[in-house]
C-alpha cells in the first residue's frame, strides 16, 4: 500500500553536530535514501559521515567526443564532396584541413556532453525544491529527512538531541 | 607573508552580492557612457555597410588593417580566462579563487568583441552570414562562386564558436551555486528568474562533488580548445606562403604565448579595476597582485624568447623580401616608432618593473604596467599585419601603405566599449567573484603555529 511521505529539516551551525545527527539517524534505522545534508559550501567528502555519491561523469565526455568526431567526419567529408573544387592539385578530401574541423567538433561534443552529464548527474533541473531553507546559503547546514509520517517524530528526536538550531516541517 | 582575512558566509554574501541588489549612480553613468560609445561605433558600422569598404583605409595591397589587428588582439585577451581559470584550477593554486569568474567573463566578452571586430565586417555582406546556406554559414553562393571549403577561414569560425560555447558553459556551471544564493535572497519576479537559472540547486554532497569535478574536467577539456584557437588564428597568416613575415612555423606557439601575455595582463588590469570600482579589497589583496605579477614575469620572458626566435628564423635565411620587410618594421617611420613603442611597452618597462616586489604589490603600478602590455601587444599585431602586406620589395605589382580611417578607429573603440559594457551589465546580474569558491577557502583555512610564528594555511583533501 502507498504510504504518504513527509519531510523534516534540521538546521545546524556546527559540523560536528551534523555528523552526530547523521549517526543518530543511522542508528534509528533510517535508510541512506531517506536523509541528506544540504550545505552552502563544498565540504570535503565524508565530513558528516554521509554516503559517498557514485558518479558516472567520466562516460559523458568520452561518448560526446566519439559523437563529435563522427559528426566532424560526416561534416567535412560531406562539405568537400558537395563542393569538389580542386585547389593546387590537392585531393578533394584534404586530411589536414579536415583534421582541424574534426578536432574542434570532437572537443565541442565532449564539452557539450560533459555539461549535460554534470546537470543530469546533479539531478538537475529540480522543479520542486522539497525541504529547504534559505539560511543554508548563509552558513547553516541542513539535514533533510524524507520519511513516512509515523517516523517523523524519531527524526525530530534525533535533531533535538544533536543540537539543531531550528527544526522545520515544510 | 600572506594576509589572513577570515570572513563569515553572511558577510561574504553581503559584500559580493551588493552590486546585484543595490545599483550605485556610477554604474548608470558608466553604462550610459560605454553604451553611447558603442552606439557611435555601431553607427560607423552602419555607414560602412551603406557606403562600402571604400570608407576605410584598406586598399591594394593592404587589405587587412585595423579590423584584423583588433580581431587578433581580442582573441589574445580571450585567452585570459582559460589561462587563469583552467590552469590555476588544475594546479590547485589557491590565489585563483577571487579572480576566476571575472577572467572567464572577460574571455566571453573578448570573444564576442573579436567576432564583431573582423569576421562580421570581412564577410562583406554580414547579413548574409546569418542566412542558412548549405553546410557553412558565412558563405554566399549568390553569384555561383564555389567557395574553398578547405580554407583556413572555415577553421576560424569553427574554433572560435567552440571556444565561445565552451567558455559560456564553463561560466554557467560554476555559476549554479551562486545563482542559488541570489535566489535565496530575492523576492518576487527576481526570485522566479534566479530559481529558473539555478535549476533548483540545493547543495547536496552529490551536487558539490560534481561542481568540483566539473571545474577540473571542463578545465581539462577547454585547454585544448584554448590552444587550438590562437593556433588557428596564427594559421590565418602562417599558411600564406606569399607574405613575408607570416609564413613561419613558429607562429602558432608565438601567437599563443603572445595571447597569454596580453590575456594575463588584462586580468591583472581587471583585478585593479574590481578593487577600485567594486570595492573588493577584502577579496583581492596585494598577495593576489604579487602572484599574478610573478606569473606575468614568466609569461613575459617566454613571450620575448619566442619573439626573439621569430626574428632569428626570419633573418637567418637572408632572403631579400624578408629582410626588406624587417627593415620596414624597424627603420622606416612611422613603423619604426611603433616598433620602439611596442617593445618598450610590451616588454622592457613592465617586465623590469615586475621584478620589484613593491611594484607587484601596488594596484596602481600593476594597472599601469599591464595597460602598457596591451598597448604594446595591439601594436605588435599591427606591425605583423600591415608591414607584412605592404610588400616593399622588387618586382611586386603594387606598393602601398595603410592608414586607418576614422570609421575604422570608431569601430575599434566600440569593441573596447562593448567589453566594458558587457562586464558592467554582467556584474549587475551575476556576481563577478565566485562566492562558493571564497567560502570554501574560508572553511579550509586555518592559522597554524610553527615555533613562535603563526602562519595561514590551506587544508586540502
Amino acid at each position: 500500500m502507498f504510504t504518504k511521505r513527509k519531510s523534516i529539516i534540521g538546521l545546524y551551525t556546527d559540523e560536528n553536530s551534523v555528523a552526530d545527527a547523521m549517526d543518530g539517524l543511522k542508528s534509528k534505522g533510517f535508510g541512506e535514501n531517506e536523509y541528506e545534508v544540504l550545505t552552502g559550501v563544498p565540504y570535503p567528502e565524508g565530513t558528516f559521515g554521509e554516503a559517498e555519491p557514485h558518479l558516472h561523469l567520466h562516460k559523458f565526455p568520452l561518448i560526446g567526443a566519439v559523437f563529435g568526431f563522427c559528426l566532424g567526419l560526416v561534416f567535412t567529408i560531406g562539405t568537400q564532396i558537395a563542393f569538389p573544387v580542386v585547389t593546387g592539385g590537392k585531393p578533394i578530401l584534404a586530411i589536414p584541413a579536415m583534421a582541424i574541423i574534426m578536432y574542434e567538433l570532437t572537443l565541442l561534443g565532449a564539452i557539450l556532453f560533459t555539461v549535460g552529464g554534470i546537470i543530469f548527474e546533479s539531478r538537475l533541473p529540480k522543479l520542486f525544491m522539497g525541504a529547504y531553507d534559505p539560511r543554508i546559503t548563509e552558513g547553516f547546514i541542513g539535514v533533510v529527512v524524507n520519511t513516512t509520517e509515523d517516523n517523523l517524530d524519531n527524526a525530530q528526536d534525533v535533531f533535538k538531541s544533536s543540537g539543531a538550531e531550528d527544526i522545520k516541517f515544510p | 607573508m600572506q594576509e589572513h582575512v577570515q570572513l563569515d558566509q553572511k558577510e561574504i554574501n553581503k559584500d559580493l552580492l551588493d552590486t546585484i541588489f543595490h545599483t550605485p549612480m556610477w554604474w548608470y553613468l558608466a553604462v550610459t557612457f560605454f553604451g553611447v560609445v558603442f552606439l557611435i561605433g555601431a553607427s560607423a558600422f552602419g555607414y560602412l555597410l551603406n557606403q562600402g569598404l571604400g570608407v576605410t583605409g584598406l586598399n591594394r595591397p593592404v587589405f587587412w588593417g585595423a579590423y584584423v589587428v583588433n580581431f587578433v588582439f581580442w582573441i589574445g585577451i580571450s585567452h585570459a580566462g582559460i589561462m587563469i581559470s583552467a590552469i590555476l584550477r588544475l594546479t590547485q593554486a589557491e590565489w585563483r579563487r577571487p579572480i576566476t569568474r571575472a577572467a572567464e567573463v572577460l574571455t566571453v566578452f573578448a570573444l564576442t568583441a573579436a567576432l564583431m571586430a573582423a569576421p562580421l565586417v570581412h564577410t562583406g555582406r554580414p547579413w548574409r552570414a546569418f542566412l542558412p546556406t548549405p553546410w557553412i554559414l558565412p558563405y554566399d553562393f549568390a553569384r555561383g562562386i564555389w567557395p574553398n571549403i578547405r580554407s583556413p577561414f572555415v577553421w576560424d569560425p569553427m574554433a572560435i564558436s567552440t571556444y565561445l560555447v565552451a567558455s559560456s558553459l564553463f561560466i554557467f556551471i560554476a555559476l549554479l551555486p551562486d545563482l542559488a544564493i541570489i535566489r535565496d535572497r530575492s523576492t518576487g519576479l527576481r526570485r522566479v528568474i534566479y530559481s529558473f537559472l539555478c535549476l533548483g540547486w540545493r547543495g547536496t554532497p552529490r551536487q558539490w562533488k560534481l561542481q568540483i569535478v566539473a571545474g577540473i574536467l571542463l578545465s581539462a577539456l577547454v585547454l585544448p580548445v584554448f590552444v587550438s584557437v590562437h593556433s588557428i588564428v596564427s594559421w590565418d597568416f602562417a599558411v600564406q606562403i606569399g607574405t613575408e613575415g607570416w609564413h613561419s612555423t613558429i607562429f602558432a606557439p608565438y601567437f599563443i604565448i603572445g595571447a597569454i601575455h596580453s590575456g594575463v595582463a588584462a586580468v591583472a588590469t581587471l583585478m585593479a579595476v574590481m578593487v577600485w570600482v567594486w570595492k573588493l579589497h577584502k577579496y583581492i589583496t596585494p598577495d593576489h597582485f604579487d602572484a599574478i605579477g610573478r606569473l606575468l614575469i614568466v609569461v613575459g620572458l617566454t613571450w620575448f624568447f619566442f619573439f626573439f626566435l621569430e626574428w632569428v628564423f626570419a633573418l637567418y635565411t637572408l632572403e631579400d623580401p624578408e629582410i626588406a620587410m624587417r627593415k620596414l618594421q624597424v627603420f622606416q617611420w612611422p613603423w619604426s616608432g611603433m616598433f620602439a613603442v611596442f617593445l618598450i611597452t610590451s616588454f622592457i618597462i613592465p617586465v623590469t618593473a615586475w621584478l620589484f616586489r613593491a611594484v607587484r604589490r601596488s594596484l596602481l603600478w600593476m594597472f599601469i604596467t599591464t595597460i602598457l602590455v596591451n598597448v604594446g601587444m595591439w601594436l605588435e599585431r599591427f606591425l605583423i599585419i600591415v608591414p607584412g602586406l605592404m610588400r616593399r620589395t622588387h618586382l611586386v605589382f603594387d606598393w602601398g601603405s595603410y592608414q586607418p580611417s576614422i570609421i575604422e578607429l570608431l569601430m575599434v573603440i566600440a569593441t573596447f566599449a562593448w567589453l566594458c559594457l558587457g562586464m558592467l551589465v554582467f556584474s549587475k546580474i551575476f556576481p563577478l567573484v565566485p562566492l562558493f569558491d571564497i567560502k570554501e577557502a574560508m572553511i579550509n583555512r586555518e592559522k597554524i603555529k610553527i615555533g613562535r610564528k603563526e602562519i595561514p594555511a590551506s587544508i586540502r583533501e
